[in-house]
């Protein structure tokens, strides 16, 4: 591309702006709106910013229905990442974010610059960050393919965070048929903030000095993550390789500690990090922020290359680099600080007060775009959804039909999706920073001391797609609920809600119907939560030529207890009384049973939200109380996997019968055993303590009593009858099938 | 006992390192915000007025070339040296560890794990025979409960070397059965300069000094030349 005019009389296959992504709807607008053609440097910026990923123009509108506000609300959608108050002066900042596409491609740096982007979000504000999760979805096990993406993301994620000091202290991994060619790599960080002391992105004050720092800027990732993320993955998109960013978590070790030294001597003005879009999109978005005007000149910005021309200059996706906005005085002391912390940095610009953004080189004009046109400018498109008629993904028989109870049982426990992730989460470092609440067994939720508040915060985050992908609307309200219920357990109640909405092409009518929907749902269960929504992300065109991925909302949920020495785990003792608690009505549609059947269709029993949110209520006064000390929501794999997943935790059995739940939710067996849905809680302890809860207005019954070495459950005529160690041999046995061919792929 | 913790571009833990410091402090009656207690930046070559060093770990400079193997060249490192030479406890955890041993201030390597993959992990240390400041609240043959975390952590010498340290007595922690995690070469987790008041270890104490944490076991090492001096 040269910096010659865009000429809008070639509209053949090779025109510019339609290469870049442009419609030919577009173009003409923004030709309107400037007045003339864009220029080479004003295409590539333009293109760029009108992106899906940067403009959200498919689901703006949708978004607009999510409740943001809230009494705990700092900051909200619209900065680099959310923000609630924790008290005692301080906030928490939080954000999802996705990066599928480039892990698909190169899932190592991938998944490594995944993290690194997300960490720059809430350092932006102002935040030390101290915690990770993730959020990943890949093919069935069995492929050459999916071992090498799990190996590769597992271990970009690992180095980065590892690397960083930031601990990755909890997220959860999906193994379904269609993320087999399109997996998903999310990221959620929350940072730790004083209140007073957080920036925002906004440019202010016309004359105050544009300061770039960081990494040097190179060619790497021109048009990466918003290209990349912002059209279908087709055959030959190993050439897009050179678009993925090449991640280095010591430069941005140097860059967090630098950036909290900068805003600790109150040294900025403001502060953003430079992610998909380069220096086009931050410097376009604070300025857009400030209501002010911008001049970058790309003959200051200190390049990996010396020949780089304008246009990539500005669109490099380069990591680790910040924009800072600083007053005239003051460079001279930021400058230091970035040489103390071995850190490039140089002026690159002013703040104005003309609403222009003006880019040039050594002093002379190569672009001049309206900050509104170019960061507000893009049309926002309603979608045309409809809802498709029936099923449209793959089904796949994965068990005999003639399977025992028991057999079904060990079958679910061996399920990717709920076997055993440890040999991934012990890859990741989740004690550095001296929060991390050690608890005996699994984690339904993530606990983090904060005695700057006095108080602790849990992070859980959610989504089955398989069941949003049978109802949207539902699916949604179900990962929602899931959240909540798995902060209960830890005794923590919602503070806020973070999302990344990872759906297949929203030009698709089918996509554009779940796409509506599941936002529908978001925002029921936020609501009914009292959760507000501060912030998220949309991924869309996650689809390749063998069809979209499920619909896959990503909720990452932040919620605060009062007491960390009080929460619940997956620990019963011998002797304990067991009881299930909550309004739970099981049923097989969309369950993990139900797959292996190969029996997926559309639909999922609608359900309440109100007895749910009270059964999440009651669990959560429980715990704080200190009344109850082991407990885990219902999950995948039902009542039969929840007790399992306990006994292997504890190394005790347990013998109980569910005919009362039979009789009062009037289900068959395999539903009481096997069913899913929301509302389900187990919990353990001593019998005369739990029935105390029995009289609260929550459906409770004591079911069994834990002892023994097996686990005996039984439901009318069907019983489950395995040992503990069987399955705990089940639930292990994940490692050896994603490692068993991985010998030569080491990275 | 007034503490350094080292703090080069790429530490992770030291923050983390220098808590356990004011913690093991506080247990035994001092310390407090003004202890004197501090960080100490990787171009710092006054250690004066610290009574211990604390090599903290992470990924010093990015562990670029090798783990620990450009920090040994740091001015700080130099006053490192020094203050080891006239016999000032110097403790080194996990990077720290590795930057000790290419510093020549401990024997032996740290090598890639056996199974190359990084690995956090809770694990169980037998403390070892060896004298150092740093184990005079433990007992040799006792079992702690430390977390470890690392990818090049097998410790390896040569046969030669490897004899000297176990004849001198130089084995600070071995990993318990079935805990070693690495490969390290006789299931060694630690070892002390033939002096003793250089220790290194793969597994972080640091972050097993407060009940939430699920152990406190490490607290004892950070309380131990304060007692070691008392004693003397």
């Amino acid at each position: 591309m040269s910096e010659q005019s865009a000429h809008r009389d070639d509209k053949g296959e090779q025109s510019a702006h339609r290469a870049l992504g442009l419609t030919d709807h577009e173009f003409d607008l923004i030709c309107e709106k400037m007045g003339r053609e864009p220029n080479g440097v004003e295409l590539a910026m333009f293109s760029l910013l009108w992106s899906e990923h940067c403009a959200y123009k498919h689901s703006r509108k949708l978004l607009r229905n999510l409740p943001t506000e809230g009494p705990r609300v700092v900051m909200g959608p619209g900065e680099n990442a959310g923000a609630v108050d924790i008290g005692n002066g301080y906030s928490v900042a939080f954000k999802v974010e996705s990066h599928n596409h480039p892990s698909a491609v190169e899932p190592f740096q991938g998944a490594a610059t995944g993290v690194g982007g997300i960490l720059r979000d809430v350092i932006a504000l102002g935040a030390r960050p101290i915690a990770i999760l993730d959020s990943l979805r890949f093919g069935e096990p069995d492929t050459e393919r999916t071992h090498y993406l799990v190996d590769g993301v597992v271990r970009g994620i690992g180095h980065y965070g590892n690397c960083m000091g930031i601990p990755t202290v909890g997220g959860e991994i999906y193994f379904e048929p269609p993320y087999e060619q399109n997996p998903l790599v999310n990221a959620m960080c929350v940072g730790l903030a004083r209140t007073d002391e957080m920036v925002r992105a906004a440019a202010a004050g016309a004359g105050n000095k544009v300061v770039l720092f960081g990494s040097l800027t190179g060619r790497d990732g021109i048009g990466g993550a918003s290209v990349l993320a912002s059209a279908e993955l087709d055959e030959g998109d190993d050439a897009k390789r050179p678009t993925v960013q090449i991640g280095d978590p010591f430069e941005e070790s140097k860059l967090l500690e630098c950036c909290q030294e900068l805003l600790a001597e109150e040294l900025l003005v403001s502060l953003q990090d430079l992610g998909a879009a380069g220096l086009t999109s931050s410097a376009g978005e604070m300025a857009s922020a400030g209501n002010t005007g911008i001049d970058i000149d790309v003959g200051l910005v200190p390049l990996r290359e010396a020949d780089m021309e304008p246009f990539e200059i500005m669109v490099s996706e380069s990591q680790e680099r910040m924009l800072a906005v600083v007053e005239p005085s003051k460079v001279e002391a930021v400058l230091a600080l970035c040489t103390k912390w071995q850190t490039a940095s140089a002026v690159i610009g002013e703040v104005t007060d003309s609403g222009t953004f003006r880019i040039l080189k050594h002093g002379e004009t190569v672009g001049e775009i309206r900050v509104d046109d170019l960061v507000d400018g893009c049309p926002l498109y309603d979608l045309d959804p409809e809802e498709p008629a029936g099923w449209t993904y793959p089904n796949r028989v994965m068990i005999e039909d003639e399977a025992t109870p028991s057999d079904i049982t060990l079958s679910l426990l061996s399920s990717p999706s709920i076997a055993s992730k440890r040999w991934a989460f012990e890859q990741y470092d989740s004690i550095v920073g001296s929060r991390s609440v050690h608890r005996a067994g699994a984690a339904d939720a993530a606990v983090l001391n904060i005695p700057e508040s006095g108080r602790a915060i849990a992070i859980s985050i959610d989504g089955n797609g398989r069941r949003v992908a049978c109802d949207p609307f539902q699916g949604t309200i179900e990962a929602t609920l899931e959240c909540a219920a798995n902060l209960a357990v830890v005794g923590a109640e919602p503070l806020g809600v973070t999302n990344c909405l990872n759906f297949g092409n929203p030009e698709k009518p089918g996509v554009a119907w779940q796409l509506g929907r599941s936002v529908e749902g978001l925002a029921e269960a936020c609501r009914a939560l009292d959760a507000p929504v501060v912030g998220g992300n949309v991924s869309l065109y996650n689809e390749t030529p063998q069809g979209p991925i499920y619909p896959t909302p990503v909720v990452g949920m932040v919620g605060e207890l009062p007491d960390p020495d009080k929460i619940a785990g997956e620990n019963w003792r011998e002797g304990d009384a067991v009881a299930l608690l909550g309004p739970f009505d099981p049923s097989l549609a969309g369950s993990e049973l139900e797959k292996q059947r190969g029996e997926l269709g559309k639909g999922l029993p609608s359900r309440e939200i109100g007895p749910v949110k009270a059964a999440i209520e009651l669990v959560r006064d429980a715990v704080r109380s200190g009344a109850v000390r082991t407990a885990t929501d219902v999950s995948d794999g039902g009542i039969s996997t929840a007790l399992a997943e306990l006994s292997i935790s504890s190394s005790i059995g347990f013998e109980g019968e569910l005919s009362a739940l039979i009789a009062r939710r009037d289900c068959s067996e395999d539903d009481a055993l096997f069913g899913e849905g929301p509302g389900g809680f187990i919990i353990a302890g001593d019998a005369a303590v739990l029935e105390k809860l029995g009289g609260q207005g929550v459906d409770f019954e004591l079911i069994g009593e834990v002892g023994g070495n097996e686990l005996i459950l039984e439901a009318g005529n069907s019983r489950v009858e395995i040992l503990v160690e069987e399955a705990a041999a089940a639930f292990d046995s994940l490692e050896d099938r994603i490692e068993s061919d991985q010998a030569g792929l080491t990275h | 006992m007034k503490w350094g913790v080292l703090q080069f571009p790429g530490s992770c833990d030291e923050r983390d390192a220098l808590n356990a410091c004011l913690i093991a402090e506080a247990s035994l009656g001092g310390g407090g915000s003004d202890s004197g207690s501090r960080l100490v930046w990787h171009e710092e070559t006054d250690l004066s007025g610290l009574d211990g060093i604390v090599v903290p770990g992470g990924f010093s400079y990015g562990d670029y070339l090798r783990a620990g193997a450009i920090a040994r060249f740091s001015p700080a490192m130099t006053a490192v040296a020094e203050f080891a030479a006239d016999g000032g406890p110097v403790l080194g955890i996990c990077n720290g560890f590795q930057v000790l041993c290419e510093s020549g201030l401990l024997p032996g390597a740290l090598l890639t794990n056996e199974r190359t993959r990084f690995i956090c992990r809770q694990g169980d240390l037998i403390v070892g025979d060896a004298n150092s400041p740093f184990l005079s609240e433990l007992e040799p043959g006792q079992k702690i409960s430390i977390p470890f975390k690392h990818q090049s952590g097998r410790f390896f010498a040569p046969p030669e070397l490897l004899e000297e340290i176990e004849s001198n007595n130089q084995v600070a922690f071995r990993y318990a059965p079935g805990h070693n995690p690495n490969g390290s070469l006789n299931d060694i987790a630690g070892v002390t300069n033939r002096a003793g008041n250089v220790l290194g270890l793969m597994p972080h104490p640091e972050h097993a000094v407060e009940e939430f944490a699920g152990s406190t076991d490490g607290l004892g090492l950070f309380r131990g030349p304060a007692l070691a001096g008392a004693e003397a």
